[in-house]
């Protein structure tokens, strides 16, 4: 094949399409771990509490036959598993950055133990008939070319991730809650000094993040596949991470940085097709992470300099005539 | 008196886990509608005492009753609840919020199931015209002075319905006439009905604002009177336990050599913020210079940058000749500069090390310290238990950890070392921030001493009485830059530099040009 052909491949409505699906998992857990981050408890446990969202859904949704279910059990396992971070961290004092490994290894670990005990296989949940959440048709707009490509037709998860995207940047910024999460996040003692209990919002911080981070786990086993693998978040939690700190710590930013990144992958996939070892291919996603930080950290710097050169330019123009009060 | 005083705090004991009697059987009385100022050293147990008032600390034993009701706070919501407010010493203000998002922080007001941004404007700007203290509603507390900012924490308390408010050392950030400003607005609240407790180590303050006053030391009352019937050496006694020397003996200076020679010396953050703008001055051997200012000028970033601790982005510093920008700090140490930093905790100490582990940091590597590849433990030991000595370092010996010390104590650690290192040149900043009077005393005597015998020293120093008493020269920095100098501080006035200090006036550089 040709890079033509890959060309090609990347300007098309199934192109923007793929990267819309392929960024679900990545959006809704950086959503997840954006809360935690602004309250001041970083939930480097995205990636476990993905695992295990995912392995939970498939299950329940196979063994009582109703996608709904799965959806509900694997939000609640999920969700409980990321107060258990909470409880390390918040409440018998573990350092988070340890809780949160110790997490991730018992979530891989356990996942395939639990997927052997119950199927025998350690490398996927094909065996069991578990279900998919079903694609959203919009109606009048699916028989639209290319926007009802790019548009319609896609697992409810995708479309919930945007409008999550929304809630969570209007439950931040301006709910009670959103704002003392925000300021326990930046100054938890000023937070606790006018009776905000730092603990208690931090706590339902690490649960939102775990709610929104099983729903990207979810939308992996449940609609991206339609059944549970080994690893299956591939680091996906990690990158969720990236790009919060990419996105500027905001939910529009997030948002962006999570696209980008599904971008990156998508395109991988396109290469896939091409003469080029898969494990290059394979490197897209994660080297244009590290690349995308560089960037954007060297671009901040560069941007601070400017700003000061300016700010000095101006100062001297106005000489030492300068001189205000407060 | 007939009716029950407004605050009766009994008999109150706190002893904290790690053993700590912080309050020892404290009984304290505030009337209504009065300004009440509670004096003592640090760790005399003010703020203990407060924290229990204001439901952060809970007591070991004691009661507390309002209006004659006894009382249990839980929570500072409890204290809140009961009418209570306190402005902390360090600001508990969120830094990206804005001041209304500020002083709504907690009880929001809220419109459906929002937070009602429009209404927290306008709770701020009517309370603002209610007591007479300005603040901007939409400015983001991050960029306003910190004037502003303690401006907020007061409303922030009347916000909650304060009928009480407890302010912890609120002049110690704010120059001359920030304070007389203050002291205004506390006059103002409590024509408004309003009583007012008042924490501070400065004596002339409570001279100057209180009715009232109580000293403290050691967790217990030593006595509460009427500020009119006190005198300052009464209640430095009564704070100290003997007499204290509250200025300091100087003989005039004799500047010799220069040491430090700054020149166009410019310093620009990480986030593009210049904080240093062509400073120049010199330091010469056996002088004070001082650098008074408000904090947050560019005085911390002065000290880092000249002792290798941030790089600097253009300019030069040269002690004896030699330069030290961007050198490593040990670099600059060997050049012969010494440091005592304005934040001990974090800079100055090594918290769980032991004091004499503390006391050679700054030269382990060299002999007699070292001996081939290992440290002379018999050597440290002596080297310890000789400047324990000279240094009157109040500790059970030289192998506790530095974080068992009270603050005074530790700061001596560090000037023990310091001090020891022969240093050509000194740098102090906030030598004396914190700590308590018997402290300060020795401490500043030190600096006089180390000066009359040839060190250079820089001083700066957030306490204007402190840079004018020690100082034989002076300089005021204001956003970055210098912009006065006074060879002779006895002649200007507190009220002067206070308007350098805000940068309303400023020289300009032909006429500093001569003493720089």
């Amino acid at each position: 094949m040709s890079i033509g052909l890959v060309l090609r491949g990347i300007f098309s409505a199934l192109f923007v399409a793929s990267v819309l699906r392929i960024s679900t998992p990545l959006i809704l857990p950086a959503l997840g771990g954006l809360i935690s981050d602004l309250a001041g408890v970083i939930n480097i446990a995205l990636e476990g509490i993905m695992l295990v969202a995912a392995f939970t859904g498939v299950v329940v949704s196979a063994y009582t036959q109703n996608v709904w279910l799965g959806v509900l059990a694997g939000l609640a396992v999920g969700t409980l598993f990321s107060l258990i971070l909470a409880l390390f961290h918040l409440y018998l004092k573990t350092d988070i950055i340890l809780a949160g490994i110790a997490l991730n290894i018992m979530a891989q670990g356990g996942t395939v133990f639990l997927l052997f005990t119950l199927t025998g296989d350690k490398g996927s949940s094909a065996s069991l008939a578990s279900g998919t959440v079903p694609r959203v048709v919009i109606p009048l707009l699916h028989d639209v070319p290319v926007l009802g490509t790019i548009l319609s037709g896609h697992h409810i998860f995708t479309y919930l991730a945007f409008l999550l995207a929304v809630v969570v940047a209007v439950f931040l910024y301006r709910t009670p809650l959103g704002t003392h999460l925000r300021a326990v996040g930046e100054n938890p003692e000023a937070a606790a000094s006018v009776g905000i209990n730092v603990v208690r919002v931090q706590t339902i911080a690490i649960g939102l993040s775990g709610l929104l981070a099983s729903l990207g786990g979810l939308s992996l086993s449940m609609a991206y596949l339609s059944f549970f693998q080994n690893n299956m978040t591939a680091g996906r939690g990690f990158i969720a991470l990236a790009a919060i700190f990419l996105g500027g710590r905001t939910p529009w930013g997030t948002l962006l940085a999570a696209v980008f990144f599904g971008f990156a992958d998508a395109l991988a996939n396109q290469f896939g097709s091409l003469q080029v070892p898969p494990q290059w291919v394979q490197m897209i996603p994660y080297a244009a992470t590290v690349i995308a930080l560089v960037v954007y950290n060297v671009r901040r710097r560069r941007q601070a300099i400017e700003r000061a050169r300016r700010m000095q330019e101006q100062l001297h123009a106005q000489g030492t005539a300068f001189g205000g009060g407060d | 008196m007939s009716s029950p005083p407004l605050i009766e705090m009994r008999d109150i004991v706190k002893v904290y886990p790690n053993g700590v009697v912080a309050n020892d059987g404290v009984h304290f009385t505030v009337e209504p509608g009065e300004i009440h100022a509670l004096v003592g050293e640090n760790g005399a147990g003010k703020t203990t005492l407060m924290k229990i008032l204001y439901g952060l600390e809970s007591p070991t034993q004691g009661e507390i009753r309002l209006r004659g009701r006894p009382v249990h706070f839980r929570s500072p919501l409890d204290a809140i609840a009961h009418g209570i407010g306190m402005v902390h010493q360090n600001f508990m203000l969120i830094p990206s919020f804005t001041v209304a998002e500020n002083i709504v922080l907690g009880q929001e007001p809220r419109h459906r199931m929002l937070v009602d941004r429009e209404a927290a404007l306008q709770i701020t700007r009517e309370l603002s015209q209610q007591y007479g203290l300005r603040v901007e509603a939409e400015a983001v507390v991050d960029s306003v002075p910190v004037g502003m900012r303690q401006r907020v924490e007061i409303l922030k308390t009347l916000y909650r319905g304060a009928e009480i408010l407890i302010l912890d050392e609120p002049t110690a950030v704010l120059t001359p006439q920030e304070t007389q400003e203050l002291f205004q607005a506390i006059r103002a609240l409590v024509a408004q009905g309003k009583t007012v407790i008042f924490i501070t180590h400065k004596l002339r303050e409570v001279k100057e604002i209180s009715d009232r006053v109580t000293v403290m030391r050691n967790g217990r009352v030593m006595g509460t009177l009427p500020t009119a019937q006190a005198t300052t050496d009464q209640l430095a006694r009564m704070m100290v336990g003997r007499d204290v020397l509250l200025t300091v003996e100087k003989p005039p200076a004799q500047p010799g050599e220069p040491v430090l020679e700054v020149r166009d010396l410019t310093y620009v953050s990480e986030t593009g913020r210049t904080m240093l703008r062509d400073v120049r001055f010199t330091v010469r051997a056996g002088e004070i210079l001082g650098v008074a200012g408000v904090e947050g000028n560019g005085q911390t970033e002065l000290v880092e940058v000249l002792t290798g601790l941030r790089p600097a982005t253009g300019g030069s510093a040269r002690v004896r000749g030699r330069e030290i920008l961007n050198a490593t700090p040990r670099q600059v140490r060997l050049s012969g500069v010494a440091h005592i930093p304005e934040d001990r905790l974090n800079n100055g100490l090594a918290l769980t090390a032991t004091i004499n582990e503390n006391l050679i940091v700054d030269r382990y590597f060299r002999p007699p310290f070292l001996r081939g590849l290992f440290i002379d433990s018999q050597v440290v030991q002596e080297h310890g238990v000789r400047l324990i000595q000279a240094f009157d370092i109040r500790a059970p010996g030289g192998d506790v950890p530095v974080a068992s010390l009270s603050g005074g104590n530790m700061q001596k650690v560090i000037v023990a070392r310091e001090f020891s290192a022969e240093p050509v040149l000194l740098i102090a900043a906030q030598p004396t921030r914190g700590i308590d009077v018997g402290a300060t005393e020795f401490i500043r005597r030190q600096l006089v001493e180390k000066r009359s015998g040839g060190t250079a020293v820089l001083l700066i120093s957030a306490d204007l009485a402190e840079v004018m008493s020690l100082s034989d020269r002076l300089v005021v920095m204001y956003e970055g830059q210098i912009t006065g100098v006074f060879p002779q501080v006895d002649r200007v006035s507190e009220e002067e530099l206070g308007l350098y200090m805000l940068g309303l006036r400023r020289q300009t550089p032909e006429e500093m040009e001569a003493y720089l």
